[in-house]
């Protein structure tokens, strides 16, 4: 089946699964998200503990799309696997390291004798929630701002610049990006309480954030696309030679209707969803949130690997920039990968089902003091 | 010396992760399956102290699995950060079962996890039982197919060089997936997961006992534990075998470096315990050993299933022994040599689209092809791995092997004879043994990847190619960074687990 089609669709499947991925891993951010209003959102401990269980329920869905989403580049893309990570050496392990300490943080954390205390591991996920990820929305962006590094004739990776890839954060722009995600993260996670926990008082306060991030997030977004839509890119011909377009994501919106289409349609679904959690304190808000962060993350992946764009621009060697025709696996493997990938609806409804069935009574203040339940 | 020292640091930094990652894994591999078999016997017969004794190591399996998904993040993003040149060599092999244990095997650990630990009150028991089997059937899932990854490295194959990309590409995916050395390294590591996590439950079944705590749970607990054990134990002996087969036939440098052979022989005998002469070099007279005892013809046996085999030697492999079929590694080493001259030579003809001559290269290029990564070393003796490190690791993991199993044998004898209690010295025993099955573990890995040396992947990419061009200095740091996060949080997993192991199953009631 997968045999019949060309490289080069092949090589767009695999960009659109890994934006795809990545759509759904923006929206999994809400675990994070709610990770950093543990210490503003609660007034007290056991409302913190309703938050913390109900994040603690799903952040390992999050950690896994992670690990999957490494694994798919890997496999799809390697040598963007190999120049990113490797060249920008500092950046993506401190965010591992935002990650690592996430992952012991829920089940340490009320334990008796835990060494470093309850307090250490909320700031451990108050880190992972606010720097991993602000470090994954530069990283992100510098799909779009571009990275200083030269391959060599083996094809290994050469950086410029003995920050590796710290200078990112020096760049103002991808900041934009960064706490746009931010914001839209704990926009997220405070509709998804609304869904998750049954508690009124919780859910005023939540509904106040809500507004107030809310008005954060705007101009951060806003101001991304902006800038996304006003910039050059880095476009390339049919021999593979890269060279610069002016306003290239602009035209790539306007290239692919389909795309530009998504885009709108997850912002408005987004605004709409923020609308109904803030002004009718809807449960089913974010359900519209999630498929408005897929749908709008997912499109912005799409613009910067389609139509001919480079999807990790070289600052230092344009021809060294990577595009989804030079950087992918062989035709054999991204085959023999779609075939593994058929497997992803099963997945996801197994995960489907048991999120429904574990979701079927919101959490409340007696689960939470059930000696017989498991909690967190 | 730069580079050197470079790749050195990320060596000790894989190390380092690796070693922490497997301090974790096999508990999860072993403890989910012995957690499943309780849950089963819950369900069937309903009685509610078995939901406890499940319960209660299901918590203790809750505090190692975090710690073992923090560390398991690492390793998959090191092969990028730290092994750049390998990620694009072999990312076309390489990264597929990694992608893959992702989709098949981690999101149905982590989907079920939180059902089995959060769903007693909220789904049926069937469902809950099929939850907590599926996060044993995951883990193990996720076992096999970060082995293949392995098992490649050691044995390459289903891949061919494509010299425009200057990288292997698949050619046949089932090679890969059904190799032989991957097998053969799934089952003896997950094997090995099984018995550490056997070991765990009767080492601390032992210690309620012996302080005279929880008698019904603890012996519950040792009946399945040391049967689960006896049968696994047995198993890893087997599996064990295999992979050892698969070493003499793929790796043979690395089996005459676990075993100490330096010359070759026929009808060659394995060392049951030996001392090594730490003034021994290669190509010299002196003995090999300070003192050994020698199991005659075992090594021929057990290598080449036949007593009559010639077993090569370090002296043959690196020298050559003509006799026997055996190349030289400086034979080798010139012949790699023409393959990378070549693969310069067709670069150099493909700029000028010259393809007649883009032909000629590519095609000396493969005829050389299985000696490549000879190509990159200058003297014989840098193909012979660090020869102490991977004969004392081969030989206590096998010494603690055998003890295990007796270990099981008699605590499931005196547990089904009704006075294990009695038997001080033999829950002493078991208590002590739950640190010697994770050295065991340390051992097998430290024999699988140190000797492997200098190999990243055998006979194509040799280590110090594979290393991200880096500063010494960042690694060095990062390097101190995760052992000091890793020793902080393993401190607190111990931490934790004692305490909750002393709490007990009753709440400490």
């Amino acid at each position: 089946m997968f045999e019949a089609l060309s490289y080069l669709h092949l090589q767009q499947l695999w960009w659109i699964i890994l934006s795809l991925l990545g759509g759904i891993f923006a929206f999994l951010l809400f675990i994070q998200g709610g990770q950093t209003l543990l210490f503003s959102l609660p007034e007290n401990e056991t409302e913190k503990s309703m938050l913390v269980n109900s994040l603690g329920r799903k952040w390992e869905l999050g950690f896994t799309t992670l690990v999957l989403f490494g694994g798919a580049i890997f496999a799809a893309f390697p040598l963007f696997y190999a120049t990113s990570f490797g060249g920008a050496y500092w950046v993506w392990l401190a965010i591992l390291f935002c990650f690592i300490v996430q992952a012991v943080s829920y089940e340490y954390r009320k334990k008796p004798h835990n060494f470093l205390g309850q307090k250490t591991y909320e700031v451990f996920l108050y880190l992972n929630g606010s720097l991993g990820v602000m470090l994954i929305g530069v990283a992100l962006s510098t799909l779009f701002s571009g990275a200083s590094f030269r391959l060599d004739e083996n094809f290994f990776v050469r950086w410029e610049g003995s920050l590796r890839g710290l200078e990112a954060l020096f760049v103002p722009q991808n900041y934009l990006l960064a706490l746009a995600l931010f914001f839209l993260a704990r926009l997220c996670a405070g509709l998804y309480f609304l869904s998750n926990i049954d508690s009124q008082t919780l859910h005023v306060r939540i509904r106040s954030m809500l507004l107030r991030n809310t008005f954060y997030f705007l101009p951060f977004f806003l101001g991304f696309l902006a800038w996304l839509f006003l910039k050059d890119g880095y476009g390339y011909d049919d021999n593979g030679v890269v060279f610069i377009v002016a306003f290239k994501y602009f035209d790539n919106l306007l290239a692919m209707p389909f795309v530009a289409l998504m885009l709108v349609l997850g912002v408005v679904f987004v605004l709409i969803a923020l609308y109904l959690g803030i002004a009718k304190t809807h449960w089913q808000a974010i359900k519209l949130m999630g498929a408005g962060i897929v749908l709008s993350v997912t499109a912005v992946f799409l613009l910067a690997g389609l139509n001919k764009t480079a999807f990790y621009p070289s600052l230092s060697s344009l021809q060294s920039s990577l595009t989804i025709q030079n950087a992918s696996g062989s035709s054999y493997t991204l085959v023999a990968m779609s075939y593994v990938a058929l497997l992803i609806p099963l997945v996801l409804s197994y995960i489907a089902y048991a999120w429904y069935a574990m979701d079927r009574k919101r959490i409340d203040e007696a689960e939470m003091t059930d000696p017989a339940s498991h909690h967190y | 010396m730069n580079e050197l020292a470079s790749v050195d640091w990320s060596r000790a930094q894989f190390a380092l992760t690796a070693i922490y990652h497997f301090l974790f894994v096999p508990l999860t591999l072993g403890l989910s399956f012995i957690i499943a078999i309780m849950e089963t016997i819950y369900v069937a017969t309903n009685d509610h102290a078995w939901k406890k004794i499940t319960q209660f190591w299901m918590g203790l399996f809750a505090i190692n699995f975090a710690i073992g998904v923090a560390t398991g993040l690492i390793m998959e993003f090191e092969f990028g950060t730290n092994w750049a040149n390998y990620a694009w060599f072999v990312g076309d092999i390489f990264g597929a079962p990694l992608a893959i244990e992702g989709i098949l095997a981690f999101f149905m650990e982590s989907t079920f996890f939180a059902v089995m630990f959060f769903g007693w009150n909220k789904v049926g028991p069937k469902f809950h039982l099929l939850s907590t089997w599926l996060v044993a059937v995951g883990s193990n899932l996720s076992a096999f197919w970060i082995l293949v990854a392995n098992g490649w490295m050691q044995y390459p194959i289903g891949m061919h060089f494509n010299p425009a990309s200057a990288r292997n590409e698949m050619e046949n995916f089932f090679d890969v997936v059904f190799s032989p050395v991957a097998i053969a390294k799934f089952l003896h590591t997950v094997s090995s997961g099984y018995v550490i996590g056997a070991l765990f439950v009767i080492g601390i079944s032992a210690w309620f006992l012996l302080k005279n705590r929880e008698v019904l749970f603890a012996k519950r607990s040792l009946v399945v534990g040391a049967s689960f054990g006896l049968l696994t134990s047995l198993f890893l002996t087997i599996s064990g075998d295999e992979s050892a087969y698969q070493v003499a036939q793929h790796q043979p440098v690395k089996l005459a470096a676990m075993e100490g052979l330096y010359k070759g022989e026929s009808r060659a005998g394995i060392i049951a315990f030996g001392i090594l002469n730490p003034d021994k070099r290669l190509g010299d007279d002196a003995h090999e050993f300070l003192g050994d005892i020698e199991l005659p013809y075992m090594l021929s046996l057990l290598g080449y299933r036949n007593v009559d085999a010639f077993v090569g030697g370090l002296e043959d492999l690196v020298y050559g022994n003509a006799a026997h079929g055996l190349p030289s590694a400086q034979e080798r080493i010139d012949s790699g040599k023409i393959a990378l001259k070549a693969l310069s030579d067709f670069r150099a003809a493909k700029a000028q689209n010259d393809t007649e001559a883009m032909k000629t290269h590519e095609a000396i290029l493969q005829a050389h092809m299985k000696d490549f990564g000879y190509g990159y070393f200058e003297k014989p003796e840098q193909i012979v791995p660090p020869i102490a490190l991977s004969f004392y690791s081969f030989h206590i993991m096998v010494s603690l092997g055998m003890w295990f199993i007796v270990l099981f044998a008699l605590t499931l004898f005196f547990t089904l004879k009704r006075d294990v209690q009695t038997q001080k010295p033999l829950l002493y025993a078991a208590l002590w043994s739950i640190p010697l099955g994770y050295i065991a573990a340390e051992a097998g890995w430290i024999v699988a990847e140190v000797g492997r040396q200098p190999w990243a992947i055998q006979d194509l990419m040799p280590t110090h190619m594979a290393a991200t061009h880096l500063g010494s200095g960042n690694i060095a740091l990062s390097f101190s960074l995760f052992a000091l996060l890793f020793t902080a949080l393993l401190i607190a997993e111990i931490k934790i687990m004692l305490k909750q192991i002393a709490i007990g199953p009753n709440g400490g009631h």
